[in-house]
């Protein structure tokens, strides 16, 4: 009796039938919405015999414009996870006052702001912005694909193996409660004996491998694989943002893993890097943990900034202004984001000459900042400007982010920090920064590029209204929250006495559901740009009168993006090729080589899932026998040396002439 | 790896290969020091926690000098004949390369037997880990760094297959670049590790 029970630990570890949370009539009816729509979607895709294409044409592709659609569908299905915590966390806030408790009891409560935050910068705003790197860097640089083009499939998968393991906790288990950067000792095995924390802890830990390969295999192709002639300072501005942002990845994401390793030594070997006693030091982690988080909001917001630097000039009909400047602006934004971590916890008792420094520091970060933004308006002066959607979201983005870098400024000043801190103002701002720069920036890139990408353009009524429900729902939702926040109102409360402040949070939710809305204009305009698509085709490849070399191959691009590559003598390529009367050359192409498609990348990434899935767990046979076949896997995927092929002359030409025809 | 430029190559365009020369080395190198992070962190924690002993002994306690100064050697004699073996690659010696390569691993296999007897001995005299802060970190940065000389001793094993299968060919010949540079990486961050943890920590 005692043997079969061992074994079953042995096996399932810690998951038991009381694991899945039957109790919780959400999570019960969010289940069989997801199980209903999930199953429905196999189905579809069954039916339509699409699962040889999907596998071969895309899930084993490693074509960089592939992998980055895969990026942000990945994305954009995350958005509509975390958007649901927030409005669930909206809907609470407005309703709980006084008596009446809410809907939320407070522990779902608190897993739901932590998953919030978890979702929406490691599982959206980075599956977005890596793959608007993945498309466009190599197409603005003029190469074929990435410098290692297996490692950027097996990055995505790991990406999304992290959020399928997020996912999980909501039906398997539980999610920390501890809000999203998960402080110990509230995250030490003492206090947090659950699930909750391991999901946080694996989630984050596979998918930084792949944040950490993407960033090594995009410097490495920028700094060896541009075109000819295309100097550092010839690069268009989103490269240069891209390097930037890589550069950080690489040197911010080694320190997420190590402090996340120490705290999961902490919680499964008792170790005592974190602990209240026999010396831990917990603030040790939250320094670490810093030392990470403040490059990463630069990782999200760099590539925006580089989006909006292409969309005003293109809309301007002008180069943009101070190139240069932007140039330096970035690498100064870059070096000075890893000197200002402690600005997250002035109160943490540093003392007044450490938070000097830090709030100097941080307030000299606005300077490059505000020179960025300058920069935008002075392209902007003189330019025939075309108000299209992408340039709608760049003024926008403008004015909101200035508001955001204003109260950003606020909160860098010490004295004032120690009123305001962990507040609803700190909310309010960082989401300010967050929604009014990346996700504006993002989806005026999605817009801007869509072209690009699918060969017709996004509709321009359904492109409108979400950029207004956003805008609106936006100013709605937090500049409540700035009011709440000079009131004293603190950050991950459940409920309220003081029904005065009611009312704020019911104009909040106002605001919350103008950016559901707007979330839902967001996915009717594919679907309506869809069924328009031969009223929007765009046969040119260049349908803004673009800049940058990604407007001079047809659209969409073909595998291999350009049959030659071209000469690059100015910062707007493409520009300049247009003005000297360039030519698409109609013969002597040559055979391309091409690298293979692989399952590898899938295949390790599934494996790291289901590892990560049983350390969670404890469930410690099926923990070491992936452990082995992970090793396994990567010794064998060592061993394929044919990872190569060519495109023969004869097709290459035949691609090319075809495309080419269509435009002539 | 070559940038061949055809005759067809005009003003506008050029035809080359899309291979980047010695990207592979760059990208390599550029995760060593991504590496060097993860072990920066390491030492940072060493550094705050190296005097929290919670009452449990010290690291001048615990140190055995001459064992790890035995167990430096191991390495660094390994790094020297890891460069012999570059040089038989070098000359196109496949058996010499190979060769060489295995009498690196079996350094680097005496190195990790010593340590796991040291991590033992540690264990089994009540200094684990979970005794202190200061045991944890410790623990953490040496065990780290002995982990990655596992994963190079079966990458090198690993390596040691495909040599005799596929000969000193261009892939060959890039996997023993990156194995070098991340053999003798691991070395760098012994001396660090010897110096600051051992060295140090027998003094206090």
């Amino acid at each position: 009796m005692s043997e079969s029970f061992d074994l079953g630990k042995l096996i399932f570890g810690r998951l038991t039938l009381e694991s899945f949370p039957f109790h919780d009539p959400i999570i019960v009816a969010t289940f069989i919405m997801v199980a209903l729509g999930g199953s429905a979607l196999l189905v579809a895709v069954t039916r339509a015999g699409l699962w040889g294409y999907l596998w071969r044409e895309w899930f084993t592709s490693i074509d960089h414009k592939r992998i980055g659609v895969m990026y942000m569908i990945l994305g954009i299905v995350m958005l509509l996870r975390g958007f649901a915590d927030a409005i669930m966390m909206r809907l609470h806030q407005a309703m709980a006052f006084g008596d009446s408790m809410g809907y939320l009891p407070p522990d779902h409560y608190d897993q739901i702001f932590t998953a919030h935050g978890v979702i929406m910068i490691f599982f959206v705003a980075m599956p977005f912005v890596v793959g608007l790197m993945n498309y466009m860097v190599p197409l603005q640089i003029g190469a074929r694909d990435v410098a290692f083009p297996f490692l950027n499939n097996f990055s995505f998968w790991m990406t999304a193996s992290g959020a399928i393991l997020v996912m999980l906790s909501l039906f398997v288990g539980e999610f920390a409660k501890s809000g999203w950067l998960a402080y110990p000792p509230l995250t030490g095995i003492l206090q947090s004996p659950g699930v909750g924390v391991d999901y946080y802890i694996w989630a984050l830990q596979i998918a930084g491998v792949g944040t950490l390969l993407s960033g090594v295999n995009f410097v490495v192709t920028i700094i060896k694989m541009r075109a000819p002639g295309m100097t550092l300072m010839k690069m268009p501005v989103f490269v240069w943002t891209s390097l930037c942002t890589n550069i950080l990845i690489v040197a911010a994401f080694p320190v997420l893993t190590a402090v996340l390793a120490m705290l999961s030594l902490d919680r499964y070997l008792d170790m005592n890097f974190f602990t209240n006693d026999l010396g831990g030091n917990a603030m040790m982690y939250v320094n670490l943990i810093w030392i990470w988080g403040h490059p990463e909001v630069y990782i999200l917001i760099l590539p925006v900034f580089g989006v909006f630097s292409e969309i005003v000039a293109t809309y301007s009909g002008k180069r943009l202004f101070g190139y240069s400047s932007m140039v330096y602006a970035t690498v100064v934004i870059t070096i000075l984001s890893y000197l200002v971590w402690l600005h997250h916890f002035f109160t943490m008792g540093s003392g007044a000459t450490v938070n000097s420094f830090f709030g100097i520091t941080t307030m000299i970060i606005s300077i490059p900042t505000g020179a960025k933004v300058f920069n935008w308006l002075f392209t902007m002066y003189r330019g025939r400007i075309r108000f299209d959607v992408p340039m709608l979201w760049t003024v926008g983005f403008m004015v909101t982010f200035v508001i955001g870098g204003m109260t950003g400024v606020l909160l860098a000043v010490p004295p004032a920090d120690f009123v305001l801190h962990n507040s609803l103002f700190l909310i309010a701002h960082f989401h300010n920064v967050i929604i009014g720069g990346v996700v504006f920036g993002v989806f005026a890139a999605i817009t801007y590029w869509y072209p690009k990408v699918t060969g017709y353009k996004i509709d321009e009524f359904w492109g409108k209204l979400t950029f207004w429900f956003w805008l609106l729902g936006f100013y709605l939702a937090f500049m409540p929250l700035y009011v709440l926040g000079l009131m004293g109102v603190t950050r991950r409360m459940s409920q309220f006495d003081d029904p005065s402040l009611q009312i704020w949070f019911q104009i909040a939710l106002v605001g919350a559901i103008l950016i559901g809305i707007g979330i839902f204009c967001f996915l009717m305009q594919f679907y309506v740009s869809y069924r328009k698509r031969d009223q929007l085709r765009d046969e040119t490849g260049d349908p803004w009168d673009g800049r940058t070399l990604e407007w001079s191959t047809t659209s969409p691009p073909p595998q291999y993006n350009f049959a030659f590559t071209p000469r690059v003598y100015d910062n707007d390529a493409w520009w300049q090729m247009k003005a000297n009367g360039y030519q698409h050359p109609k013969e002597g192409f040559l055979p391309i080589h091409m690298p293979k498609n692989t399952a590898a990348g899938i295949v390790i990434a599934g494996i790291s899932t289901v590892l990560g899935f049983a350390l969670i767990w404890h469930m410690w046979l099926i923990a070491g026998l992936s452990f082995v076949g992970l090793i396994g896997a990567i010794i064998a995927h060592s061993f394929n040396y044919k990872r190569d092929y060519y495109i023969p002359a004869e097709e290459v030409a035949t691609v090319e002439l075809q495309r080419r025809e269509v435009i002539a | 790896m070559s940038q061949s430029v055809a005759v067809n190559s005009n003003l506008d365009f050029v035809v080359r290969d899309h291979h980047a020369p010695n990207g592979t080395l760059l990208g390599f190198w550029l995760y060593l020091m991504s590496d060097c992070l993860v072990f920066a962190a390491l030492f940072a924690t060493y550094g705050v926690l190296s005097q929290s002993y919670a009452g449990g002994p010290t690291g001048a306690e615990l140190f055995d000098l001459p064992l790890v100064a035995l167990n430096t050697a191991f390495l660094l004699f390994s790094s020297i004949t890891y460069g012999f073996a570059m040089l038989q690659m070098q000359q196109g010696k496949k058996h010499g390369t190979m060769i060489w390569l295995g009498i690196t691993g079996l350094f680097g296999a005496a190195f990790l037997a010593v340590e796991l007897y040291e991590f033992y001995h540690l264990i089994h005299i009540g200094a684990g880990p979970q005794r202190s802060a200061f045991l944890s970190s410790f623990f953490a940065l040496v065990g780290t760094h002995g982990l990655h000389v596992m994963i190079g001793l079966i990458w090198l094993v690993t390596l040691l297959f495909q040599l005799s299968k596929h000969g000193l060919i261009q892939e060959n010949r890039r996997r023993l670049f990156c194995l070098s540079m991340f053999w003798h990486f691991l070395d760098v961050i012994w001396i660090g590790v010897f110096t600051f943890v051992y060295l140090m920590g027998s003094m206090t």
